[in-house]
C-alpha cells in the first residue's frame, strides 16, 4: 500500500466540526488481541479503499460489558454500558460498525434498555451491503474454486438470525463453500461464549473447540471462514492442537476479501 | 337412572374434584415465581401459538420423530370431539348422542378418529421401540435414569390401553349394529372397525358383544380421566402447557439478557446520571438479593417452562458443553427446577415448612439441585433455546443463578477475577499496557 492511512478518532472529528459516516467499534479483541488486530486492519483497509469516512473512539472506547454480563456480573456490565452510552451519546453516534458478534449483540440489543439507541451493523452485513451495492468488488480470485467452509458464530447466527450475509460475502469470492455438518441454527459453538474464553473448562471428555475442529477437518476444506475474533482464536487453537496449522487456515471473512484484492 | 350412569356420575365428580385440586396446585406453583413485565405483542404471541404450538413448526427440524409425534398429537386433538360425546352419553345414559343429528358427518368424524388412532398406534409402538431398544443418546443421559424413563413408558402404555378401548368400543358396536341390536344406532361402517370389528368379534353373542362394547367404553374414559390426573405428576403436562408456554415465551431478541433496573439505577446514581433528588436515600432498605437462589426469584415463566418440559432432550443433544462430556444438561436444569418446586409445594401443603412473613425457608435452595459446575459450563450459545420445540428457555435460569452466585455471594470461577478486574480498571478484557488504538500503527507498516 502506497499512501499512509491515518485513522481518525471521534475526538478529531469533534475538533474539526465534522462527523464520519460510521463509527468503527474495534472492541477489546480488535484492539489488543494479535489475531483480531489483523481483522481490525482488514476492515480499516476496506473502508479506506472504498473511501468511506469512518472513525474510532480510541481510548474513549471501553469493553461493552458482554462477558461481565454473561458471567453474571451485572454491576460491571452496567458500569461499562452506561459509560459507553455516555460517550456514544455525547458524540451523537448514529451508526456503529463492529467486528465482533458479541459487541454487536450487546450494542444492538442490550444498550437500548439503558438509553443507548444506535443503528448497529456487524461487518458481515456491512460487507454484504457494500457488495450488493456494487461498491465492493472482489478481484484476483485467490480463492476461486477452492474448498472453503464457514463457521457460524452463535451471536450473529442463532442469537441475531444473521445466516445469509456472511455466506453472500463468501459467494463473492467464487470459492466452493462446503457447509459444516452442524451449521446455521444448529451451528456448534466454538466454546468461547458466555465468558468461557476467560476460564478453564469444567471437567469433560473433550474441549468444545476440538469437537468443532474435528468437524471442520472432516470437510477437507483448507480455509475456514469466521466472523468473530473469539471463534478465530478457538478454532485456531483447536487446529494447532491437531497440528494442522500449516494445512488449514482460519480467516475472518474481511481478511479473505483483502487477500483476494491484494490490498 | 341406570347403575352405569350413577357410576359414571360418581367417577366424573371424583375426577373433577381431583383435577381441580391438582391443577389449582399447579397454577399456584407456577405463580411461586417472580412477576415479570410481559412485552406486549399479542400478534406475535398468537402467531407463535399457531405455528409452534398447533403447527409444531420446531418439531419438523427432525422429520421422523416429528411425523410420528404428529400422528399422536392429531389423534389426541381430534379425539377430544369424541370425548365430549362420551361424557354426554355417560351422564344421560344415551348412546352415540351426536350420531342422529350429524348423520353422514358423524360417520366421517369417527372414521377420521379411527384412522388417526391407527397411525397413533403405529407411532406409539415405534416410540416404545425407540425409547427402549434403540440406543438414542438423548434418552440415555444420567438424568433420565429411574422415574423419568418409567414415566415415558407408562404414558406410551396408557396410549396403547386407550387405543385398545377405542377398538373394542367401536368394533363391538359395528357387529351389534349389523345384528340390529336395540339401543345401537345405525351409523354405517367406520373406516377401520367397520372391517376389524367383525373380524375380531364376529360370531359372539349379543350379550358378549355388549360386554366388550361397554368394556371398551369404560376403558377409554377411565384411561382419559386417569391421564388427566396423571399428567400433573408426569412429564406429559406439555400436552396442555405447551400452548400457554409458547404464548408467553419471550418475544424480544434472544440477545438481550433481562435488565436489572435496580442495579442500573444504582450505577446511574454512582455516576451522577440521576438528578440528586431522585436518588433513593432510604438507608434502612435491606440490601436486595440479586439473581436467583431459589425458585421464588425465577421468572414465573421459567417455572412454567419446567412444568412444560417433556424431557425430550433436544436441548441437551445440541448443548456444546454436554456434547463434550461436561456435567451441564439443559434438560436437567429444567427437571431440577420442577423437582425443587414440587418439594417446596409439598412442604407448604403439608405444613412441614411454615411461611414466615410470606417467606419460605427450608434451608435449601436450587443450588442443592444444580451444581455450580453445571452453571459455569454454559457458553450462552443459545443452542438449547433454539432446539426446544415448545419455546422453553433453559438459558434464562442458568444466567439468573450465575447472577446470584456472582453478585450476592461474590463467588464464581476464580479465573474470571482477572477479567473482571481488568474491565474495571482499564476497560478491556485483558490488562494491556498499550493504548487502545496502538493497533492502528500496524496499518502503515510495510508487510515483511
Amino acid at each position: 500500500m502506497e499512501e499512509t492511512i491515518t485513522i481518525k478518532k471521534m475526538s478529531d472529528h469533534l475538533a474539526a466540526g465534522t462527523a464520519p459516516e460510521i463509527l468503527f467499534w474495534v472492541g477489546c479483541a480488535g484492539s489488543y488481541d494479535a489475531r483480531a488486530q489483523k481483522v481490525a486492519i482488514a476492515i480499516s483497509k476496506i473502508l479506506t479503499e472504498l473511501n468511506i469516512e469512518f472513525a474510532i473512539l480510541g481510548d474513549e472506547e471501553s469493553c461493552t460489558g458482554d462477558p461481565a454480563r454473561r458471567a453474571g456480573n451485572e454491576f460491571l456490565f452496567q458500569m461499562q454500558a452506561l459509560q459507553n452510552i455516555e460517550v456514544l451519546n455525547g458524540y451523537s453516534i448514529k451508526k456503529i460498525l463492529t467486528i465482533c458478534p458479541h459487541c454487536f449483540n450487546t450494542l444492538k440489543n442490550e444498550y437500548p434498555a439503558l438509553g443507548g439507541n444506535y443503528d448497529v451493523i456487524h461487518h458481515s452485513q456491512y460487507l454484504q451491503e457494500l457488495i450488493d451495492a456494487g461498491k465492493l468488488k472482489v478481484e484476483g480470485g485467490e480463492f476461486k474454486g477452492k474448498k472453503l467452509t464457514y463457521h457460524d458464530s452463535c451471536y450473529l447466527g442463532r442469537v441475531n438470525n444473521v445466516y445469509e450475509a456472511p455466506r453472500k460475502v463468501l459467494e463473492a469470492l467464487d470459492a466452493e463453500l462446503v457447509e459444516l455438518k452442524r451449521c446455521r441454527t444448529k451451528g456448534l459453538c466454538c466454546g468461547a461464549g458466555g465468558a468461557q474464553m476467560y476460564k478453564e473448562d469444567e471437567p469433560g471428555d473433550k474441549r468444545i473447540n476440538a469437537e468443532r475442529v474435528d468437524e471442520i477437518l472432516e470437510t477437507g476444506a483448507k480455509v475456514v471462514a469466521a466472523n468473530c475474533p473469539f471463534c478465530l482464536t478457538m478454532l485456531g487453537d483447536g487446529i494447532k492442537a491437531e497440528e494442522k496449522q500449516d494445512d488449514v487456515m482460519v480467516y475472518d471473512i474481511s481478511e479473505l476479501i483483502v487477500q483476494s484484492n491484494n490490498w | 337412572m341406570s347403575i352405569q350412569q350413577i357410576a359414571f356420575l360418581i367417577l366424573l365428580g371424583a375426577v373433577s374434584f381431583l383435577a381441580f385440586k391438582r391443577y389449582s396446585r399447579l397454577r399456584r406453583n407456577i405463580l411461586l415465581g417472580k412477576e415479570t413485565n410481559l412485552e406486549a405483542n399479542s400478534g406475535q404471541r398468537w402467531k407463535n401459538v399457531l405455528l409452534v404450538a398447533f403447527g409444531q413448526k420446531k418439531m419438523f427440524k427432525n422429520w421422523i420423530p416429528a411425523i410420528l409425534h404428529f400422528f399422536i398429537y392429531a389423534a389426541f386433538v381430534i379425539t377430544q370431539i369424541e370425548l365430549i360425546e362420551i361424557i354426554i352419553d355417560g351422564i344421560f345414559g344415551t348412546h352415540r348422542f351426536f350420531a342422529p343429528s350429524l348423520g353422514g358427518l358423524y360417520n366421517f368424524i369417527i372414521s377420521f378418529i379411527e384412522v388417526l388412532s391407527a397411525l397413533a398406534l403405529f407411532a406409539t409402538i415405534i416410540f416404545l421401540w425407540r425409547r427402549n431398544l434403540l440406543k438414542i443418546p438423548r434418552f440415555k443421559k444420567p438424568e433420565m435414569k429411574g422415574w423419568p424413563t418409567k414415566d415415558a413408558n407408562l404414558i406410551l402404555i396408557g396410549e396403547l390401553l386407550l387405543l385398545t378401548g377405542i377398538c373394542c368400543m367401536n368394533g363391538a358396536d359395528m357387529v351389534l349394529q349389523d345384528m340390529n341390536a336395540n339401543h345401537y344406532y345405525q351409523t354405517g361402517d367406520f373406516a377401520i372397525t367397520g372391517w376389524l370389528g367383525p373380524a375380531l368379534f364376529g360370531g359372539m353373542s349379543e350379550s358378549g358383544l355388549i360386554a366388550v362394547e361397554r368394556f371398551g367404553w369404560w376403558l377409554h374414559i377411565t384411561v382419559v380421566f386417569a391421564f388427566l390426573i396423571y399428567l400433573t405428576y408426569s412429564k406429559h403436562l406439555h400436552v396442555i402447557l405447551a400452548f400457554p408456554n409458547v404464548f408467553f415465551a419471550r418475544i424480544k431478541s434472544r440477545g438481550e439478557m433481562t435488565n436489572m433496573p435496580e442495579i442500573m439505577n444504582e450505577v446511574k446514581s454512582m455516576m451522577g446520571l440521576i438528578p440528586e433528588e431522585e436518588v433513593s436515600t432510604d438507608m434502612t432498605e435491606e440490601l436486595p438479593a440479586f439473581g436467583a437462589k431459589d425458585i421464588f426469584e425465577l421468572d414465573w415463566r421459567t417455572i412454567m417452562n419446567a412444568y412444560t418440559c417433556t424431557e425430550c432432550g433436544r436441548c441437551t443433544n445440541e448443548c456444546p458443553a454436554n456434547i463434550t462430556g461436561k456435567q451441564l444438561s439443559p434438560r436437567k436444569i429444567l427437571m431440577d427446577i420442577r423437582d425443587r418446586v414440587e418439594e417446596v409445594s409439598d412442604n407448604i401443603d403439608t405444613g412441614k415448612v411454615e411461611m414466615v412473613d410470606g417467606k419460605y425457608d427450608d434451608g435449601k435452595s436450587l443450588f442443592d439441585y444444580i451444581s455450580k459446575e453445571e452453571l459455569y459450563a454454559c457458553t450462552a450459545c443459545n443452542a438449547c433455546v433454539e432446539a426446544c420445540p415448545v419455546m422453553i428457555d433453559p438459558l434464562a435460569p442458568i444466567l439468573e443463578m450465575r447472577r446470584y452466585d456472582i453478585l450476592s455471594e461474590s463467588a464464581g470461577p476464580k479465573d474470571w477475577l482477572p477479567m473482571f478486574n481488568s474491565i474495571e480498571q482499564v476497560g478491556a478484557v485483558w490488562q494491556m499496557p498499550d493504548a487502545r488504538d496502538k493497533w492502528t500503527e500496524q496499518l502503515n507498516k510495510k508487510e515483511s
